[in-house]
C-alpha cells in the first residue's frame, strides 16, 4: 500500500524544478537539466497513472518509454543545433545580443 | 505511513535534492552530474511505484546517454573548470525564476492532489507484468514504436546535418 499524494507532490516539485532551471540558466547546454527534470515530472505521473491501474494496454508502462526516446531526440538535435551556434558565435550565453563573432 | 511510503520518500528527497542542486549550482559539470543524482532518485521514485522495467531504461536511456552527452557538449563548448562567474543570473532572474517555480507547483499541486483523491488516497503497488508490457508495445503500440524508429532516425540525420553547416556556407 503506497499513498497517491506522495508521487503526485513528487511530479509537481519536478516540474516546478524544471521550469525555474529553464529560467535560470544562461549557458545553452544547462537549459537542457531543465528540459529533462520537467520531463521526468511528466514521467512520474504517467507511472502513477499506471500504477493506479486506471489505464488500458499498460499506457502506464508504455508511454513512459515513448517519452524517454522522443527526449533522447530531443536532446540529440538540441546540441547539435547548441554546438553548431557555438563554432558560428564562440558564445553559449543566451542573454548576449545576437550579432556574430567580429 | 507504510515502508513504500517512507522509501518513496526517501527517493523523492533525493531526487528533488539533486533537482534543485542541478538547478543552482554555478559549476558547470557539477550541474550535469546532479541531473545524475536526481534522475537517480525518479528511477528509485518509479521502482517503487512497480514500473521496473521504466525505471532500468530512464537509468539507461538518461544516466547513460543523455548525461553523457550533455557532459560532452559542456567540453566541447570549453565549459570553465570551477565556478562559472560568467553566466551567473542575477537576483532579479534568480528570485523570478523561483518565483515562477513555486507558482507552477502551487498550481499543479492544486489541480493533482484533488486527482489523486485527497491527502489520505491509497493504492495497492502491484508489479507491472513485463511480457505482458512487450506484448502491448508490439500489438497495440505498434505504430507509434515504429513510428518513434523513424524519428530517431529523423533526428540522427538532422543531427549531423546541422553539424555540417560552414561558417561561410551562403
Amino acid at each position: 500500500m503506497i499513498h497517491l499524494a506522495g508521487p503526485y507532490v513528487l511530479a509537481a516539485l519536478l516540474i516546478g524544478l524544471g521550469l525555474a532551471g529553464l529560467l535560470l540558466r544562461r549557458n545553452a547546454v544547462l537549459l537542457l537539466i531543465g528540459v529533462e527534470l520537467a520531463l521526468a515530472g511528466a514521467l512520474v505521473l504517467m507511472v502513477t497513472a499506471g500504477a493506479r491501474g486506471e489505464v488500458d494496454h499498460e499506457a502506464g508502462s508504455v508511454l513512459p518509454l515513448f517519452v524517454m526516446t522522443i527526449a533522447a531526440a530531443e536532446v540529440v538535435v538540441a546540441l547539435a543545433i547548441i554546438l553548431t551556434a557555438y563554432r558560428h558565435r564562440a558564445r553559449i550565453d543566451l542573454d548576449e545580443p545576437n550579432e556574430p563573432r567580429s | 505511513m507504510t515502508a513504500l511510503d517512507l522509501a518513496f520518500l526517501a527517493a523523492s528527497v533525493i531526487a528533488v535534492a539533486g533537482g534543485v542542486l542541478a538547478i543552482t549550482t554555478r559549476q558547470v559539470v557539477h550541474a550535469a552530474l546532479w541531473l545524475v543524482v536526481s534522475l537517480l532518485g525518479v528511477a528509485g521514485a518509479v521502482l517503487i511505484l512497480g514500473a521496473e522495467l521504466v525505471a532500468l531504461v530512464l537509468l539507461l536511456v538518461y544516466v547513460g546517454a543523455v548525461v553523457v552527452l550533455v557532459l560532452f557538449a559542456l567540453m566541447l563548448t570549453r565549459a570553465p573548470i570551477g565556478p562559472d562567474t560568467a553566466h551567473a543570473p542575477g537576483l532579479p532572474r534568480a528570485l523570478a525564476a523561483g518565483a515562477v517555480g513555486a507558482a507552477v507547483v502551487t498550481m499543479l499541486l492544486s489541480v493533482l492532489i484533488p486527482l489523486a483523491g485527497g491527502w489520505g488516497a491509497t493504492v495497492d503497488r502491484q508489479s507491472a507484468d513485463s511480457p505482458r508490457v512487450a506484448r502491448e508495445i508490439f500489438t497495440t503500440w505498434v505504430w507509434p514504436f515504429e513510428l518513434l524508429s523513424l524519428l530517431l532516425l529523423a533526428a540522427l540525420i538532422a543531427a549531423l546535418a546541422v553539424s555540417r553547416i560552414q561558417r561561410d556556407a551562403p
